[in-house]
């Protein structure tokens, strides 16, 4: 019988017949303690496959997840590891990688939009409406004070200067384009990414 | 990377310099391991501290940070003078033999055409001599002593054992063990790989310290060869994807540059982008770049791009100086000159140099917008968290809002690796809370303010109304959707020009780059993504890890861009006639009627070898440059440069210490500080056990390396009387850091100029947010200058001084912000500390 370590762990967990049990190598007692284990945890977990978000190795990566995706289920991270086909990594982590998990469920993580009002000493939870409101609205307040549309020489420049951006350097390409599209779009030129550092 | 990650396995060779491979990116310096047990290559590292990468080297030397040119120098006058480089590759695929201009001259540490006032060249001597028709005159017998290879020869004879010693402080045997192993890689059929990273880019001549080493490569014919190549180890997920795609202030998508005031007309815009072939029969190939610009034009504007509107030029904005980098944007925050300011996935509170600079920039703005899956400094910069932040929050005016995001494991979609990979990943969980990813925040921003704009106008809204946003939910762009704009697609029906057989439906994917137009008839939004996401589907989601003769290619693992070739300049991996130089590893070779092998030719697939085509098609010469013409700032040739803050004098040309070409705002020069009162030589770095300013969030993480220190030699603390574990006041001229020291073997003091040199090693990871223990930040320190060309900090070589002390009290250590009574509010809990 040739199982694989995934394989053999899916079999078992699945409550494999006493027959095949013993096939595996397992007595009678064995077979009674097989029985009495809880299930294997990523059993029912869903596999997916993904990148480490640290460094740019890019390692492979498997992320076991709770729940079935179904419209009422929230599904939640319960266990990370090295993605032992990519070509790279070929399954092993580093002492970041192998603590992904911790950064997925970090209690720094954020839940909730918040705002700290001008001279405010505290923040103050807020609804997204409110807050992409008042950043849209102070956006253009400020573009439309000091967009430079030409030079002193005449020059067609429509520029923006006074509002700048930093973009992420672990967001994807696509998130990476549509700011793109949008900064400079805005006449953005105060627009730059961890590359520079 | 210009080669994969597991092609390191195929160097004889592994030189590295400029980076801590074995702790920063440990996954891939698994492959170095592999080079020296499967192809018995030896490995070579350079660096100011016995790393761990280091502990497996075959040879270590220790060197003086800020000092790598002079190291890289002497190297290559070694290679020169000892005629250990590899003659044919040099005469043929390098402008060794082009003849440079009478007026380019080298003195007393200027090139020719140096401006003071401005800190800047005048780069015209900087270029070859031409002839009637336009091409650069050579002598393939190097008799012409302006032969690019003798100016070279001429330029680095200073750069003797002796003096690369006296400058580096490397003890000169090490130093020439070093030289004499890696001249062995001249050979034809061996190759030496570098691997570098952040210890070369983060210095005032960061550029030119990456380009030395590149010239030494093309001396010994390694680029474009298995086992060789240039590897710049990047740093974060999709560094490479935010560069590749110009999220920089002068960058347009796939290595475009954004528009200046000079170029007042698209033609104008154009004249400097025609890349004339500058040798007979070379492909140059930007000069395709109308047909990326147009497409991208396309891709961004739709219809409202034509050819009457020059494809909407002036829709993009003009730069009105070299770039709005970092630096300048804090200097023009703390001028007041700036009143909003969007950080996405950032922290420069932690993350840029001089915290105190860019503490009080912050706090200039009138608006600042943070993104991030984490609770970060930036964030939180108005509050009083003690004197690891002091602050006033009441006197602060700025509108702050924190905005939550995903993080990769609640999204679709592709990062590019170090290697140029494009690999898709795919969401396992649902985000917390009410977390948004990045596209749906960024398209309510637009959203908003296009129906503002709509509504009530303002200034010139016409790039914002024009902008193509087709996607079937405006409101949350589909990743696979965005994805297929980067790659491209046709707009109408595309027909080979020479023929006229149909190449392309209207609305088909692009299969390659070589299929754009300049007319308007394709668009792509970043043409070296096309090919990735064709017809034939998502390629960047592929998952084949077959490896023909495992050479570690796996060209059906993802995509890499440029036309999924995984080792760039790979024509160079034969010799003229095409036969590979290395007959074990041969990556294309000619076999008569085209090019073959285990990787994407990075030529023309059937261009003969008889028709001389040099095998570094971007360039107008067709050959690598030993002689950068006018494209870095500081020189067409590396100069050894002291750091901005140095213990030591320029013993080459003590009148030009720095880099003449480096930007310095004035506000900056007065907080550089002497050795007189900061002796020691400051450096920053990375630990194996966390990443940046996150993992200090991670539980994990957080217990294996809990709070901040520096890194100290035996001999310094001995001199300070500083215990292991003791406490100590870490000062520059910026600022100070209070923690613990770790006396050391692995830093030991340097001879440099016969005077003993010390350095202080300061990992980063530390701030006032996370379940690690507070911190300061190691850029508490640092200076804020940057390279000539890209303006990245010079974290790596700065001055301080350092002095025991005592524990601080509680009230300073204790987690979170204070109270307006200065209270830290975990303390007023009781029983919390």
């Amino acid at each position: 019988m040739d199982l694989s370590r995934r394989g053999f762990i899916k079999l078992t967990g699945a409550g494999l017949a006493v027959s095949s049990m013993g096939a595996l190598g397992f007595g009678s007692a064995g077979t009674a303690l097989a029985a009495s284990v809880r299930p294997f945890k990523l059993t029912a977990a869903t596999e997916t496959r993904n990148t480490c978000t640290y460094c740019s190795v890019a390692c492979g990566i498997l992320i076991y997840s709770q729940g079935d995706r179904a419209k009422n289920v929230k599904s939640s991270v319960i266990h990370i590891e090295g993605d032992p086909d990519h070509p790279v990594n070929r399954g092993t982590l580093c002492p970041k990688g192998a603590g992904l998990l911790d950064i997925v469920r970090a209690p720094g993580r954020l839940t909730v939009p918040k705002y700290r009002a001008a001279g405010a000493t505290e923040w103050k939870e807020v609804s997204w409406d409110f807050a992409l409101d008042r950043i849209a609205t102070l956006m253009k307040q400020d573009r439309d004070a000091n967009f430079i549309a030409k030079n002193g020489a005449g020059t067609t420049v429509n520029r923006w200067n006074t509002t700048g951006m930093l973009a992420a350097s672990a967001a994807s390409n696509e998130a990476a384009y549509v700011t793109f599209k949008w900064a400079r779009a805005l006449g953005m030129v105060t627009f730059d990414n961890q590359a520079r550092v | 990377m210009t080669n994969t990650w597991q092609d390191i396995k195929n160097a004889n060779v592994v030189i590295v310099m400029g980076g801590n491979a074995a702790e920063a990116h440990p996954c891939g310096f698994k492959w170095v391991v592999e080079a020296k047990i499967e192809n018995k290559a030896k490995l070579i590292v350079v660096d100011p501290r016995f790393t761990r990468t280091a502990s497996v080297a075959d040879v270590y030397a220790p060197i003086r940070p800020g000092t790598d040119i002079a190291f890289l120098s002497g190297l290559m006058r070694y290679l020169l003078t000892n005629d250990a480089i590899q003659h044919e590759y040099v005469r043929a695929y390098t402008n060794a033999s082009l003849i440079v201009k009478d007026g380019f001259a080298f003195e007393d540490g200027l090139f020719s055409g140096y401006n003071e006032e401005k800190r800047s060249y005048d780069k015209s001597s900087w270029d070859y001599e031409l002839d009637e028709q336009g091409y650069a005159k050579s002598d393939d017998t190097w008799q012409n002593p302006r032969c690019v290879i003798n100016l070279l020869k001429s330029h680095v004879d200073r750069y003797t054992p002796e003096m690369v010693s006296r400058i580096c402080g490397t003890p000169q045997d090490k130093y020439l063990e070093i030289c004499k192993l890696i001249a062995t890689t001249s050979a034809p059929d061996k190759a030496l790989t570098s691997l570098f990273a952040l210890g070369w880019t983060q210095h005032s001549v960061g550029a030119q310290n990456i380009r030395a080493m590149a010239m030494v490569q093309l001396l010994l014919g390694n680029i474009g060869v298995a086992g060789g190549g240039m590897n710049a180890l990047r740093g974060h997920s999709n560094i490479q994807g935010l560069t590749d795609i110009g999220l920089l202030s002068a960058s347009l998508p796939g290595y475009m540059n954004m528009p200046k005031d000079s170029e007042v007309t698209f033609d104008k815009y154009m004249e400097t982008k025609l890349f004339k072939p500058l040798r007979p029969g070379q492909t140059s190939y930007w000069q395709n770049y109308r047909k990326f610009f147009v497409s991208f034009q396309k891709a961004m504007f739709g219809s409202a791009a034509t050819a009457e509107n020059n494809w909407a030029y002036d829709y993009l904005p003009k730069l009105d100086v070299d770039g709005y980098d970092i630096l300048r944007a804090f200097e023009m925050m703390n001028n007041k000159q700036m009143n909003g300011y969007i950080c996405q996935g950032f922290n420069p509170m932690q993350a840029f140099p001089d915290r105190g600079k860019i503490r009080r920039g912050l706090s200039n703005l009138k608006y600042l917008v943070v993104m991030d899956p984490l609770d970060t400094e930036t964030a939180n910069f108005w509050q009083d968290y003690g004197p690891q932040n002091p602050s006033k929050p009441t006197e602060i005016q700025t509108e702050v809002f924190q905005l939550p995001t995903t993080c990769f494991a609640e999204e679709n979609g592709t990062l590019v690796n170090s290697a140029r990979w494009l690999q898709w990943h795919w969401k396992a969980a649902d985000a917390p809370g009410l977390a948004k990813t990045d596209l749906w925040i960024i398209a309510g921003l637009y959203n908003r303010m296009k129906a503002m704009y709509a509504k009530d106008g303002g200034a010139f809204p016409d790039a914002l109304l024009n902008l193509t946003w087709t996607y079937a939910d405006p409101h949350e762009p589909e990743p696979e959707e965005v994805a297929k704009e980067m790659n491209g697609r046709a707009l109408a029906d595309v027909n080979d020009p020479a023929t006229g057989a149909p190449l392309l439906k209207a609305g088909q994917q692009l299969d390659a780059f070589a299929q754009l137009r300049d007319d308007g008839t394709t668009m792509s939004g970043c043409w070296i993504f096309a090919g990735s996401f064709t017809d034939k589907g998502n390629m960047t989601a592929r998952r084949d890890a077959t490896d023909p003769r495992e050479a570690g290619i796996a060209p059906n693992w993802a995509w890499a861009w440029p036309a999924n070739r995984r080792i760039l300049y790979n024509r160079a991996s034969a010799n003229p006639e095409g036969k590979a130089w290395n007959p074990a590893k041969p990556v294309i070779e000619w076999n008569g009627s085209k090019w073959v092998g285990v990787d994407v030719p990075d030529y023309g697939p059937t261009v003969k070898p008889s028709d001389s085509v040099g095998p570094f098609i971007m360039n107008q010469e067709g050959q690598a440059r030993l002689f950068a013409r006018g494209l870095m700032n500081e020189g067409p040739f590396p100069e050894h440069y002291e750091p901005f803050e140095s213990p030591s004098e320029n013993v080459l040309h003590p009148k030009v210490k720095n880099n003449p070409a480096a930007r310095v705002f004035a506000s900056d020069k007065e907080h550089m500080g002497a050795s007189a009162d900061f002796p020691y030589v400051g450096t920053t770095y990375r630990l194996t056990e966390h990443f940046h300013y996150w993992t200090k969030h991670s539980l994990i993480n957080a217990i294996l390396q809990p709070e901040e220190f520096v890194e100290i030699g035996e001999a310094l603390a001995k001199e300070k009387g500083i215990e292991q574990g003791g406490w100590v006041k870490v000062s520059s001229k910026r600022g100070q850091v209070i923690c613990k020291a770790f006396v050391t073997k692995r830093i030991k003091p340097l001879m440099v100029d016969g005077k003993p040199t010390h350095v202080i090693g300061c990992p980063i990871h530390w701030g006032f947010t996370g379940v690690a223990r507070k911190g300061y930040g190691a850029n508490t320190l640092t200076p804020f200058v940057g390279d000539a060309n890209t303006n990245t900090p010079e974290f790596k070589a700065f001055l301080l001084n350092i002095e025991k002390t005592s524990a601080p009290p509680a009230v300073d250590v204790a987690q979170g912000p204070r109270d307006a009574q200065g209270v830290p509010k975990s303390l007023t809990k009781v029983g919390s500390l």
